[in-house]
C-alpha cells in the first residue's frame, strides 16, 4: 500500500479540458509558485457537497464557504489544534485541506485565547443564538430584494424629477456587487455557531467513547438529537398538505398530471382554493428547498420545479387513504431519547464521571439545534434566492445577446461578470455594440467543452500527503474523512468484497440496489430497494418511507444525510468511497447500519 | 400436601424444603431467568419415606459409633447404608406425584420420553460443599418413570458417600440432620450455545453484552475446539454492533447415553452464523437480566434448545461474576486535563481516534482468562 496519494502535480487535464485553470480564480488552482506547500499536504475531493464538476461561478459559494469556515477557526474562535480548511480546484472538482497546528507550544499558547472566546460564545450561547435567525432572515430578504432588470432604453422620468442623478447601469453593476456582498455574508453568518457546535459535540462524543469504547456512533448522536427540527419541516409540509387534501376531499384531483394543470384544476372550486392558499402559505419559505446538495445553480428547488413536492404529496395521500398515520410521534421520540441517555447514565459508576456526562451532554444538546437548523437557511433558503436572482442577471445579459440561455451565466467566474455587465453598460451608455455579444457566445461554447471534458475525468479521492490524526471538527465530523477512510482510500478500489463506511444511521436491511446519481434519478426507486448514491439529500427523505437503506460514497456521522437518516429510521452506511463504482443497480445487497458494512450478496 | 416444587411456582426460594441448588432455580425463574424447566421433589419427600419405611433407624444401625479413621469400616457402611436407600420401595403417595410431574413436563417439551437431569440438592450446611459432592449427585439424560423414581433414591443416596460420612462425622454434625430435595429438570438440546460476558471484554465496556457461540452444546466453545461466532451487542440500542462470523468445523453432542460427542459440522452450517439477530438480542437480554438479579458483570453459560418453542428456547445454565475486568480499577475517560470543557475540547480534537466513527474492536471472549466448571453444565448459580 502507498503511503501517499499522487501529488496534484502529476495530474494533467483531460483531452479537451486544456485551459480550465483560466475559468477559476488565480488563488484556487495548483501553482508552482506555492508548489512546496501544496505538494505536501492532504487533500481530499469533497464529494460531500460537491461531487461534480463546479462551473466557474458556482465556485463562488464553496470559496465562500470554505474562507467563513476558515476564519472562524483561525481569526475568531483561535482553535488551538485547527486553522482553517484550504480549497484548491483541480480539474474542475474541489479538494480541501485541513491545516492542523503542530507545533505544541503553539497549539497551548491557543488554549487562554480560545477560552475566552468560544467560551463567551459557549456561555451566552441562547442569546447569540436567537439573534442569528433574525440576522440570516435580513440578509435573505435583502437578497429577494435584489431585482436585475434589463437595460432601458430610456431612463423613466423619475429618475429625472426626482433628481436620483443615478443611472440602470450603475444600479445593474451595485445588484450584482450587493448580491455578491450578500452570499459572503450569508456564509459568514453560516459558520457563526457551526465549528463550535461541532467541537462540542465531537467532545461529548470523544467522552462517551472513552466510558464504552464501543457505543455505536448513532447511540451518542440519537442522545443529542432534537426532537423538533427545522431541516424536517419541509416534509412535515408535504405531509400536512397531503392529510388536508384527503381532509378536503380534493385528493384524487393531485392523482394526474403536472403541477401547473393540478394547480389550475383546482382553483376552480372552493375546496381547491384552499388547499392552494395552504400549499401557498407552506412553500414560502418551505420549499425553498434543494434537491442536491444545494451547492450547484442546476439542483433543482422544489419552489422552481413543484412538480418535485407534488410527487412527493401524491405518495404521502396514498399513505393517508391507507389509514397510514403520518404524524411524526414526538412524544415517542422524545420518550426514547430520555430511555437511551437514562440507561447509558446507569451504566456510569463514579459520580464524578456522571457529573461530567451531564455537563457535556447538557452543552452538545445545547449547541446541537443549530447543527440540524442552520442547513435548511443557508444552503437551501438562501441558496435557492441566490440562483433564482443569478438567472434573472443571465437573462439579462440574454437580452443584449451575451448568453443564449440564462445558465450560461454560471460559466464566468464571479469577477469576469462585473467585467461582462460594464461591456453592456457601456455599449449602452455610449450607444454603440458591445464587444460581449460578438465575444461572449464563442466563448461559452468554448468553456462548454472544457466542462464536458472534465466531466470524462474521475478525479481521486485525495491528493498528497496524508497526516497522522486529523484535527479540524469539520473533516471529521463533517467530510468523514478519517485516518481509516484514508487507509481505505490508499489501499484502492480494486478490492472486491464488503465495502466499509460510516455506521451512520442504525439497522440491517436487505435488498436489491438502485445506484443513482443525481437527484433526477431518485423518481427511479421501488420500494424495497437499496439507495446507492455518492451523496443525498435532506430534501430526498419524501421517498424513505419506501425504500429500505441508504449507501453514500461520501459523508461522516453528522452529514446532513446522515442526519435525516437517523430521523427516518432508515439503515444507513455513508462515506463507503466506492459504493456507486463497485455495485450495480439489481445486485443484491446487505447494508449494516450498525456496524458500517456493505456486502454485496451476488 | 404436595412433595412437588415447580421451579417456576411462587414458592419462596426455601433451603430447608428445596435444598441450596433448588431453592436457586425456584428464585431465578422468579427473577425472569429462562432457568431449563423442571420441578424439585421437596425435601420433606425424604423425611417421610425415612421416617415411614424404617430407613431411619437401619441408618442409625448402620452409622452410629461408626469410626471415621477407618476407612475400609467407613466404605463397608457407606456402601450398605446407599444400598439400603436405592433398594427402599417408594410409596405409592410419591410416586404417583412424580410420575404426574414428568408427565406434565413431557408433555411441556412435546417429547413424552423427554430426557432430564436428576440432580441432589442437600438441604443443610453440614454437607460438603458442590465442589465436593462430586459425580454422584447428578444423572444426566433420565428417561421414563422408573428412571425417575430410581434416580431420586440414588440422589437421597449420595447423602451417604463415604466422604459425606466422614465429613459430617469430622464436623460433628448428626446423620440424621441432613435432608436431600431432588431436582428434575429438562435436558438442554442446544441447537447452539456458548458464553456470554455482560461487558467487552477486550476494553471492559459495561455498555456492551459479548457472546461467542458455535452449534451444539457448549463445550465447544469452552474448551476453544472450534472458534465461535463472535456478537457485540450495545445494552442500551439493543444493536448488534460487530459480527464475526468464524467458520465452525466440529459441534458436540450429547449422546443418548450422556456422553458427550464430537461430529463434524456440515459444510453449508460452518460458515453459516450460529444465531439470528432475535436470537443473539435473546442471548444478550438474559446475560442482562442476569447482571441485574446479581448486581455485578457476569459470565454466563447459555444455550438455544432446540426442542422449547421460540421466545422460551434461550436458557441460563450457569452464571457466574465476571471476574478480570470486575477486579481492575474502573478507568474514567476523565483525567486532569478533560475536566475543564476546553481543555477537553482541545484534547477530543487532537486524540482524532475517538471521533473515528467505525469502531475496530472485536471482542473474543474465549480469550480472557476465565475457568468454567464444565463438568455439570446443568447447573445453575
Amino acid at each position: 500500500m502507498a503511503d501517499r496519494f499522487p501529488s496534484p502535480f502529476e495530474m494533467t487535464p483531460p483531452v479537451g479540458a486544456e485551459g480550465w485553470e483560466d475559468l477559476y480564480s488565480y488563488s484556487v488552482v495548483f501553482s508552482k509558485e506555492r508548489q512546496a506547500y501544496e505538494d505536501g499536504a492532504f487533500w481530499f475531493m469533497d464529494g460531500v457537497h460537491t461531487p461534480e464538476v463546479i462551473e466557474p461561478w458556482d465556485a463562488t459559494i464553496v470559496e465562500y464557504a470554505l474562507i467563513a469556515l476558515s476564519q472562524y477557526n483561525t481569526r475568531h474562535y483561535v482553535i488551538p489544534p485547527a486553522r482553517g480548511v484550504d480549497i484548491r480546484i483541480l480539474n474542475g472538482y474541489m479538494y480541501l485541506a485541513p491545516v492542523p497546528v503542530l507545533d505544541p507550544a503553539e497549539i497551548e499558547s491557543r488554549i487562554p485565547e480560545f477560552m475566552e472566546r468560544a467560551g463567551f460564545y459557549f456561555g451566552n450561547w441562547k442569546t447569540l443564538e436567537d439573534a442569528w435567525l433574525p440576522k440570516v432572515k435580513a440578509v435573505i430578504a435583502e437578497l429577494e430584494d435584489i431585482s436585475f432588470e434589463p437595460l432601458p432604453e430610456r431612463e423613466e422620468m423619475a429618475v429625472l424629477t426626482e433628481g436620483r442623478g443615478t443611472g440602470s447601469g450603475m444600479h445593474l453593476m451595485q445588484s450584482y456587487n450587493r448580491l455578491l456582498d450578500l452570499t459572503l455574508k450569508t456564509w459568514n453568518h453560516h459558520f457563526e455557531f457551526l465549528n463550535l457546535g461541532y467541537a462540542a459535540y465531537l467532545d461529548f462524543f470523544g467522552f462517551c467513547k472513552g466510558l464504552w469504547p464501543s457505543i455505536p456512533d448513532q447511540a451518542i448522536a440519537k442522545m443529542v438529537a432534537g426532537v423538533h427540527v427545522d431541516l424536517f419541516q419541509p416534509d412535515e409540509e408535504l405531509k400536512k398538505l397531503a392529510t388536508l387534501a384527503v381532509e378536503l376531499g380534493v385528493d384524487a384531483r393531485l392523482d394526474d398530471g403536472t403541477a401547473a394543470e393540478v394547480f389550475a384544476a383546482l382553483g376552480s372550486d372552493e375546496a381547491g382554493r384552499q388547499w392552494l392558499a395552504a400549499f401557498d402559505e407552506a412553500k414560502n419559505p418551505w420549499f425553498n428547498f434543494s434537491a442536491g446538495s444545494g451547492f450547484y445553480h442546476s439542483d433543482r428547488v422544489w419552489l422552481e420545479n413543484l412538480d418535485i413536492p407534488l410527487g412527493f404529496i401524491r405518495n404521502y395521500v396514498a399513505k393517508v387513504r391507507r389509514g397510514e398515520s403520518l404524524a411524526r410521534p414526538t412524544e415517542a421520540v422524545a420518550a426514547e431519547r430520555d430511555r437511551i441517555v437514562a440507561e447509558y447514565r446507569e451504566l456510569i459508576d463514579s459520580d464524578e464521571d456522571a457529573a461530567t456526562f451531564d455537563g457535556k451532554l447538557g452543552l452538545a444538546r445545547v449547541v446541537f439545534p443549530y447543527v440540524e437548523n442552520h442547513n435548511f437557511y443557508i444552503e437551501h433558503w438562501a441558496h435557492s434566492v441566490i440562483w433564482r436572482k443569478m438567472r434573472q442577471l443571465g437573462e439579462v445579459l440574454v437580452k443584449e445577446g451575451f448568453f443564449t440561455q440564462a445558465d450560461d451565466i454560471f460559466l464566468l467566474q464571479r469577477n469576469e461578470v462585473p467585467t461582462a455587465l460594464f461591456d453592456a453598460y457601456h455599449a449602452w451608455a455610449v450607444g454603440i455594440p458591445s464587444r460581449g455579444a460578438a465575444y461572449w457566445p464563442a466563448e461559452i461554447e468554448r468553456r462548454k467543452g472544457i466542462m464536458n471534458a472534465l466531466r470524462q475525468w474521475s478525479p481521486p479521492p485525495a491528493l498528497g500527503v496524508p497526516p497522522e490524526v486529523i484535527t479540524e471538527p469539520f473533516t471529521v465530523m463533517l467530510w468523514g474523512v478519517t485516518s481509516d477512510s484514508v487507509k481505505q482510500w490508499l489501499g484502492g478500489s480494486d478490492e472486491g468484497g464488503d465495502l466499509k463506511g460510516f455506521a451512520a444511521s442504525p439497522g440491517v436491511a436487505e435488498g436489491p440496489a438502485r445506484v443513482i446519481s443525481s437527484a433526477d434519478g431518485i423518481s427511479e426507486l421501488l420500494e424495497g430497494e437499496i439507495l446507492v448514491a455518492p451523496l443525498t439529500a435532506p430534501s430526498w427523505a419524501p421517498v424513505f418511507g419506501k425504500i429500505a437503506a441508504t449507501v453514500t460514497d461520501v459523508g461522516g456521522i453528522m452529514s446532513h444525510a446522515a442526519i435525516v437518516c437517523r430521523e427516518y429510521g432508515l439503515p444507513a452506511v455513508t462515506g463507503t468511497a466506492f459504493a456507486t463504482k463497485n455495485i450495480k443497480t439489481g445486485q443484491m445487497l446487505r447494508v449494516d447500519g450498525n456496524a458500517g458494512t456493505v456486502t454485496i450478496l451476488d | 400436601m404436595s412433595y412437588i416444587v415447580w421451579f417456576s411456582d411462587p414458592y419462596p426460594g426455601d433451603v430447608r424444603h428445596l435444598g441450596g441448588k433448588n431453592a436457586s432455580l425456584v428464585t431465578m425463574t422468579a427473577a425472569g431467568m429462562p432457568v431449563p424447566p423442571g420441578f424439585a421433589v421437596t425435601a420433606d419427600a425424604y423425611r417421610r419415606v425415612f421416617a415411614e419405611s424404617g430407613l431411619e433407624q437401619r441408618m442409625a444401625a448402620l452409622l452410629d459409633g461408626l469410626d471415621v479413621t477407618d476407612q475400609a469400616a467407613v466404605k463397608v457402611a457407606g456402601a450398605a447404608a446407599r444400598d439400603a436407600v436405592t433398594s427402599v420401595p417408594l410409596p405409592q403417595w410419591l410416586t404417583d406425584e412424580i410420575v404426574a410431574a414428568y408427565d406434565e413436563l413431557a408433555a411441556r417439551c412435546s417429547d413424552p420420553h423427554v430426557g432430564v437431569a436428576v440432580r441432589s440438592s442437600a438441604t443443610s450446611e453440614d454437607q460438603p460443599d458442590a465442589s465436593f459432592a462430586g459425580e454422584h449427585d447428578t444423572y444426566l439424560w433420565v428417561r421414563g418413570h422408573d428412571s425417575v423414581i430410581d434416580h431420586v433414591r440414588r440422589c437421597w443416596a449420595s447423602l451417604f458417600t463415604d466422604r459425606a460420612i466422614t465429613y459430617r462425622r469430622e464436623m460433628g454434625y448428626a446423620d440424621g440432620t441432613a435432608a436431600m430435595s431432588v431436582g428434575i429438570q429438562k435436558m438442554v438440546t442446544p441447537r447452539t450455545a456458548g458464553v456470554a460476558f455482560t461487558l467487552n471484554p477486550t476494553n471492559g465496556d459495561r455498555s456492551q453484552v459479548a457472546i461467542d457461540a458455535s452449534w451444539g452444546l457448549g463445550e465447544a466453545v469452552v474448551s476453544g475446539s472450534v472458534t465461535p461466532d463472535n456478537f457485540l451487542v450495545d445494552k442500551v440500542m439493543g444493536q448488534v454492533t460487530s459480527r464475526t462470523i468464524s467458520p465452525k468445523h466440529v459441534e458436540h453432542r450429547l449422546g443418548d447415553d450422556g456422553r458427550v460427542v464430537e461430529c463434524d459440522v456440515e459444510p453449508e452450517r460452518r460458515d453459516a452464523a450460529c444465531l439470528s439477530d432475535e436470537e443473539i438480542r435473546a442471548v444478550a437480554a438474559l446475560a442482562r437480566r442476569a447482571e441485574k438479579h446479581y448486581g455485578c458483570p457476569q459470565d454466563v453459560e447459555w444455550a438455544l434448545d432446540a426442542q422449547l418453542p421460540d421466545g422460551e428456547n434461550v436458557l441460563l445454565l450457569q452464571a457466574r461474576p465476571e471476574t478480570v475486568w470486575s477486579r481492575k480499577p474502573r478507568t474514567s475517560p476523565l483525567n486532569g486535563v478533560a475536566k475543564d470543557t476546553f481543555r477537553s475540547i482541545v484534547a477530543t480534537l487532537l486524540d482524532g481516534h475517538h471521533a473515528q466513527g467505525v469502531d475496530a474492536h472485536h471482542g473474543h471472549p474465549h480469550s480472557v482468562e476465565t475457568t468454567r466448571d464444565t463438568e455439570h453444565p446443568q447447573s445453575v448459580g
